[in-house]
């Protein structure tokens, strides 16, 4: 059983969390990501790593509350067990002095790209950050981004925190400025910003490396079902990944098997959140 | 019974094993064969005729004493059955339940010459199942010798390996990249086939008696690389399995429901998604399954994909979905044990021999529709001694399908090897290693199981953790040196 440390609650849907995993915390690294089970009827979930504490044993997950798992997972607090927590797992980020850089998190996006800048900037890179969501609410770590960046820009689709637009609209801005020689751009967010980030630096050549977080199971390589199609082939995102050349990704393949499980994710929320009511049902009987 | 003549012997009839109702079982996850009854396992027993230099055994990869646990077991001494068993076999409710004893202890005895073999699968259950609910014989643990040993992957050579060296008095530490101990015994073959209560309940029982520590949830080749595992233990055993799945090099393979059979018995088996919502993890299967493949994954597969079927039409009030096996050779070349195929049929699986996939064809949502076949006919024998499939030119033709499950096979997975230099691996990615000692080309590194040899069964691999173990024991005691 791994032990929840701390919790924070980063907006009211987004939340974080330390958790005491020595055995995951002496190896991790930015761009990797660990394999969460709450308890015994629960599934085997993909987190990113957003940071981590090699002498403390710890590593911090970040995550959306957008089905069964991460509402549950969201209603545990410090003092509370999960049952499972492998990794580190995937290929970490590459990380060299490559020039000026972009890094651009979207929503809860924002937790993996944050340790990637950091190494960025610590590997002498020129970092250029981009972060949004929708409304002002959905970011967070604005303070921590800005520390690691050189310039930071900061959007939302409703315009309730910095610039009003979609975070591809300075990136394409950035891009078009001959004074500026982009090396390399990072985009960790939603599979439909990664689509949209891939194509505005597509025209301009510039290697784009996503983070992919697809269905999985085991997350180790035995089952394929996180398989996505590049230009070369399918690779599988759990041990050729998470990290891929955006330009290569087929897209529209990689929305549709994301979508599959759709009908069976909102039953399990349905059922989660029924089961959640007799609970509270049975508590107020009680008191 | 009195003492009987080998004549009487050889007058009774070979006993068979009751099933769960073929109709009723297409419709729960709960084991098929129900075991024997204390008299029919007795009356079973009585059919051996202690050979003196007993065939079984040798028919064996792990050499139970097979005439002696008989003997006990007919003259009503458990115990002693018990004893005898785990002389050479540890985990004998396991072994009971999935060796193909047809081509192994059943396959020699001598019996089979003229009639049928004495059950000696289904008298290994018997005893192994009365072990487990009545321990009356723990496993003991010699003298501790103060040396350490990490077993990477907790599958049957794994699980093997550690307990024969646990009960030399070693330290032993498993480390299982899931998140229960068990491998291909709990992701793979399927609660009816294997009730997942019978493998934790072996495999805690040993790990109890011997102080074993199983470690969970620790991916080898990233938690701890193979290199730092050699730092602080005197031997490695690398009994990782072949979990990586194989895809065919067809088009289409990426829609969606298309899965490898790993996938389907993953979210099937380890995370109960027959039991879904109770349990998190879904699995979406259409009213036309296709299974690729004919072997035993092929059929847990298959059978698994029946059930789910039964379950939904119960829900839906339909009648059931179709659940087909497509293989390009024929049915004398099912690789399969011939009871699971027997057992699949009687289920309602639908058998398409000589009929190979060349394309997947999905709708606009990028789902699965259809099957591309073309049909195969047998022509001259291949490298493998089977005749080989050849193409009939212009037969293609469409099934309808909505869910594409590939049991084609797996290779090792690639990531125990990260940081592990000098561990030599074939142009397949197996590791190489001797087969009679598991000695791989990196010192202090011992190999056995799919790892080694690619997806085969368990008891092989039980026999190469068996073989491993006692040439670690060797090693370690000084009684023989790595070069």
């Amino acid at each position: 059983m791994y032990k929840i440390l701390k919790k924070e609650v980063l907006s009211n849907v987004v939340k974080l969390m330390d958790i005491d995993a020595p055995h995951v915390a002496r190896k991790a690294k930015a761009g990797q990501f660990v394999i969460v089970r709450i308890d015994e009827f629960g599934e085997r979930i993909p987190l990113t790593i957003a940071d981590y504490d090699r002498e403390k044993g710890t590593i911090t997950i970040i995550f959306q509350e957008l089905g069964k798992s991460t509402m549950h997972l969201g209603m545990l607090n410090p003092g509370d067990s999960l049952a499972s927590f492998a990794g580190p797992l995937g290929h970490p980020t590459e990380i060299e002095n490559f020039g000026t850089v972009i890094c651009m998190g979207g929503g809860v996006g924002i937790a993996p790209i944050y340790p990637i800048t950091r190494a960025l900037k610590e590997a002498g890179n020129k970092v250029i950050s981009i972060i949004g969501a929708r409304t002002k609410d959905l970011i967070f770590w604005e303070d921590r981004m800005r520390a690691v960046s050189d310039e930071l820009i900061v959007c939302t689709d409703d315009g309730s925190r910095g610039r009003k637009a979609l975070v591809t609209e300075p990136l394409k801005e950035i891009l078009g400025d001959n004074d500026r020689k982009i090396a390399r751009v990072w985009a960790i967010g939603p599979a439909i910003m990664m689509k949209f980030v891939t194509l505005a630096t597509k025209p301009f050549n510039v290697p784009t490396i996503v983070s992919l977080n697809t269905i999985m199971i085991d997350g180790t390589g035995m089952c394929g079902g996180c398989r996505v199609l590049l230009e070369d082939g399918a690779q599988f995102v759990c041990v050729d990944g998470p990290e891929f050349d955006g330009h290569k990704v087929d897209w529209d393949s990689l929305l549709s098997r994301l979508s599959y499980y759709r009908e069976e994710e909102r039953k399990a929320v349905e059922h989660w959140e029924h089961k959640c009511r007799l609970d509270g049902t049975l508590v107020k009987g009680r008191e | 019974m009195a003492e009987l003549k080998p004549a009487d012997r050889m007058k009774i009839k070979r006993h068979e094993m009751p099933n769960q109702d073929q109709v009723i079982r297409r419709g729960n996850f709960e084991e098929v064969a129900l075991g024997y009854a204390a008299e029919t396992a007795r009356t079973e027993a009585e059919r051996c005729l202690q050979c003196k230099d007993p065939k079984c055994v040798q028919g064996c990869p792990v050499g139970v004493l097979i005439p002696q646990f008989i003997k006990a077991l007919r003259e009503g001494d458990m115990v002693k059955a018990v004893e005898w068993m785990k002389v050479k076999n540890n985990l004998p409710a396991i072994c009971g339940r999935v060796c193909p004893q047809e081509v192994q202890c059943e396959g020699s005895c001598i019996l089979g010459k003229k009639g049928e073999p004495v059950a000696i699968g289904r008298l290994e259950r018997y005893v192994g199942d009365f072990e487990l609910s009545q321990r009356t014989c723990p496993l003991v643990k010699a003298l501790k010798t103060g040396k350490k040993i990490a077993v990477v992957g907790s599958g049957p050579a794994g699980i093997t390996c550690a307990v024969d060296l646990g009960r030399e008095g070693h330290d032993v530490t498993i480390f299982e990249s899931l998140h229960g101990p068990g491998g291909v015994l709990i992701y793979g073959i399927p609660e009816f086939r294997l009730p997942k209560g019978v493998v934790h309940g072996e495999i805690s029982y040993a790990a109890d008696c011997l102080g074993i520590d199983i470690k969970t949830d620790h991916v080898i080749g990233r938690s701890f690389t193979l290199d730092e595992l050699l730092e602080d233990f005197d031997a490695v055993f690398l009994g990782t399995g072949a979990g990586l799945p194989s895809f065919m090099r067809i088009p289409g393979i990426n829609l969606n429901g298309v899965m490898s059979a790993n996938e389907f018995l993953t979210r099937v088996n380890l995370m109960k998604a027959y039991q879904f919502p109770d349990y998190d993890t879904p699995v979406k299967l259409g009213r036309k399954v296709a299974v690729v493949g004919a072997g035993n994954v092929a059929m847990d597969s298959v059978r698994c994909s029946a059930r789910l079927q039964s379950l939904q039409a119960k829900q839906t009030g339909e009648v059931p979905g179709e659940a087909h096996i497509v293989y390009r050779r024929s049915k004398d070349e099912v690789p399969a044990r011939q009871e699971e195929v027997h057992h699949a049929a009687e289920e309602g699986v639908i058998f398409n021999f000589l009929t190979n996939p060349i394309e997947i064809l999905g709708d606009e949502k990028g789902n699965v529709r259809a099957l591309r076949c073309v049909r195969m006919e047998l022509g001259e024998p291949d490298a493998s001694g089977r005749r080989k499939p050849v193409e009939i030119k212009g037969s293609e033709f469409d099934m309808e399908m909505d869910t594409v499950i590939m049991a084609l096979g797996t290779n090792p997975n690639p990531i125990v090897f990260v940081d592990a230099a000098g561990l030599e691996r074939t142009k397949y990615g197996t590791a190489v290693a001797d087969n009679d000692t598991g000695r791989t080309k990196k010192k202090r590194v011992w190999a056995g199981g799919d790892v080694v040899t690619g997806a085969a069964t368990v008891i092989s691999a039980m026999g190469a953790g068996k073989r491993a173990a006692a040439d670690i024991g060797k090693f370690l005691k000084g009684e023989c040196s790595w070069d």
